[in-house]
């Protein structure tokens, strides 16, 4: 065994390796958690004004991202983040806060350049493919 | 019962990307295009359709959810027909809340200064 391959085994023991299973449950629990109050608000919509499940579904979402909006211009939103990791950024309330943290962050370059232009710097890349892979597929689908 | 499906499915969504991010090296863009681009393609296909009739938010509330209303704002009958048709049905849905959120956002920085 070679001096390198040596030193890379005694050395593992020191690395810290990332909590794969803590994050894992951390984001099982928090994104469970956000999309069982957006379904609880789905029924409830559906309940009151006798909407269709899916429009309450859309509603639920809507309002859902309304919440992460208001969290993020709170500066609440980090921390949560922090802690729940992929638990609150890969649901929708993750691409509002993206975009609500960089027009805020963006709004002293000015209301064109900064806030406008900088808006989508982090939830673009999520919205645009979205975009291009549904207007593609849509005209081709049979 | 609704409620505890819709907890285990986007639980679980959820914590496959956080695998992905910790495992993979993925970025956070990069998990967030791939989830959008599978819900597209499965919102295409009519599974993510079970999906939602089955799990309810649990489906619509991770970011695949904003591929499937991209999805079912073309795949809603009557079809959409043509180039122009097709542009516009894209947004039928996920429209609502692109521009919700924009404008929830512009909003929120005409209001707030940056924290910290």
């Amino acid at each position: 065994m070679g001096l390198k391959a040596n030193y890379l085994r005694e050395v593992k023991a020191f690395q810290p390796s990332p909590p794969y299973a803590a994050n894992a449950i951390k984001a099982f629990l928090v994104g469970g958690a956000l999309c069982t109050l957006a379904q609880w608000l789905a029924e409830w919509h559906s309940r009151l004004f006798a909407v269709s499940p899916f429009a309450a579904q859309l509603w639920a979402v809507t309002v859902m991202s309304g919440l992460a909006i208001v969290l993020t211009a709170a500066g609440k939103y980090d921390d949560f983040s922090q802690f729940a990791g992929a638990g609150a950024m890969m649901l929708m309330t993750g691409l509002a806060n993206a975009l609500a943290s960089a027009a805020i962050e963006h709004r002293s370059e000015g209301w064109t350049a900064g806030v406008a232009g900088q808006m989508l710097k982090a939830g673009g890349a999520t919205i645009l493919y979205g975009i291009i892979v549904a207007y593609v597929l849509g005209l081709f689908w049979p | 019962m609704e409620y505890v499906r819709a907890f285990l499915a986007g639980g679980l969504l959820c914590a496959l990307a956080q695998l992905a991010l910790d495992r993979g090296k993925w970025t956070s863009a990069d998990v967030a295009s791939v989830l959008v681009i599978l819900g597209v393609l499965l919102g295409f296909s009519g599974v993510y359709d079970r999906f939602v009739a089955w799990a309810g938010a649990g489906a619509t509330m991770p970011l695949s959810g904003f591929g499937y209303f991209l999805a079912k704002g073309v795949m809603v009958e009557p079809r959409p027909d043509g180039l122009v048709e097709t542009g516009a049905a894209v947004f039928r849905f996920a429209g609502a809340l692109f521009a919700f959120i924009v404008a929830g956002s512009f909003f929120a920085s005409l209001i707030c200064k940056p924290k910290g």
